[in-house]
């Protein structure tokens, strides 16, 4: 069903230096002591990274509950704050899907889609046989998401010994090493034209809709990549 | 568990597993050779650049206690630290932590 070989290749790539681990883990022992400050219980804490496994879909579920948001209006801000793991997933997914595999594995697995995953598959699936890579993807996914809700529960544990300061300094980790990780992905045109305009329109479009910013701007951004990218190849 | 809370949880992960579930149904008729996988290939960084310059430039949660000034030193650190490195990404990630702590504790 898994090859269970490939399957822990991927598990444990998250074992090597420069691996997302420091960074999720910092990210997610914040989310825990957020959790706790709001009046989450361990169990909740634990059971919310479990289910949900997307930073800012947590933040969203914090700051919502915080002010006392309907589900409805839960629902519709988490979604907006997630699409953007549509286009991640489909420009995953491809290099994933092959015929002999059943399609349940990527119907489950897709789950896992989220940035420091994402990244490392991104970055290594050339290495892995196209039939292997479902299995592999489910190891490094199984990794991450297991690191996530460790590192929520270690956060609400040490959330009385966190200060103002330290957590400043672990919400700031994730998107530093996702910015530098960013800045290391940009071999090509289109993708580097993409994620620059990316950097720069989403701030821009912030001041005209701070909801809409990321979708708006980074479909922006994206599109002209593309096309300067095409234009540039043909 | 209280039973508002399981069901926020629940709602939340539902909103956010439908975009990972349209991208798995949309993935399934799409060649990764297409024009369109390309296209779909530049949305998800820019729209990941755009995540992250949101969260660095507009922030929320706690590093909205922190001002422009000490947010941009430190993606300049981060910066000048990675190519230092020869793009190690464990020092900047690190040292942008340690940098911010210490801006923000007594500057």
């Amino acid at each position: 069903m898994i090859n269970s070989k490939i399957f822990l290749k991927g598990l444990f790539s998250i074992k090597r230096l420069d691996s997302p681990a420091i960074a999720l883990g910092a990210s997610f022992i914040a989310i825990g002591a957020l959790l706790k400050n709001i009046g989450f219980t361990i169990q909740e804490s634990a059971f919310s990274t479990f289910l949900i496994y997307a930073l800012p879909g947590s933040l969203v579920l914090v700051e919502s509950m915080l002010i006392g948001a309907s589900l409805l209006n839960i629902f519709l801000a988490v979604w907006l704050v997630n699409t953007r793991l549509y286009p991640m997933t489909v420009s995953l997914m491809p290099l994933l899907i092959t015929k002999n595999q059943p399609r349940w594995k990527y119907f489950i697995s897709c789950f896992f889609v989220a940035v420091s995953p994402w990244l490392i598959m991104k970055n290594n699936y050339k290495k892995i046989d196209k039939e292997d890579r479902i299995d592999f993807w489910i190891g490094i996914g199984t990794a991450n998401w297991l690191i996530g809700i460790f590192a929520t529960i270690i956060g609400y544990c040490l959330s009385d010994y966190l200060n103002k300061d330290m957590m400043i300094g672990l919400a700031i980790v994730n998107p530093i090493y996702f910015m530098c990780v960013m800045i290391g992905v940009m071999k090509s045109k289109s993708v580097s034209i993409a994620i620059i305009l990316g950097f720069i329109l989403s701030p821009i479009f912030y001041l005209i809709s701070p909801e809409w910013c990321i979708l708006i701007g980074g479909t922006t951004a994206g599109t002209i990549g593309f096309f300067l990218g095409e234009k540039n190849v043909n | 568990m209280s039973i508002e809370i399981v069901l926020a949880i629940i709602v939340t992960s539902f909103a956010t597993y439908i975009s990972r579930f349209l991208g798995v149904i949309t993935s399934m008729k799409i060649n990764e050779n297409s024009k369109i996988y390309r296209w779909f290939n530049c949305l998800a960084y820019s729209t990941l650049a755009a995540l992250i310059s949101r969260v660095v430039i507009f922030p929320n949660g706690d590093l909205i206690d922190t001002t422009y000034l000490s947010r941009i030193i430190v993606i300049i650190f981060a910066i000048l630290i990675y190519y230092i490195t020869k793009k190690n990404l464990v020092y900047p990630t690190i040292f942008s932590a340690i940098i911010l702590t210490i801006i923000n504790s007594y500057i």
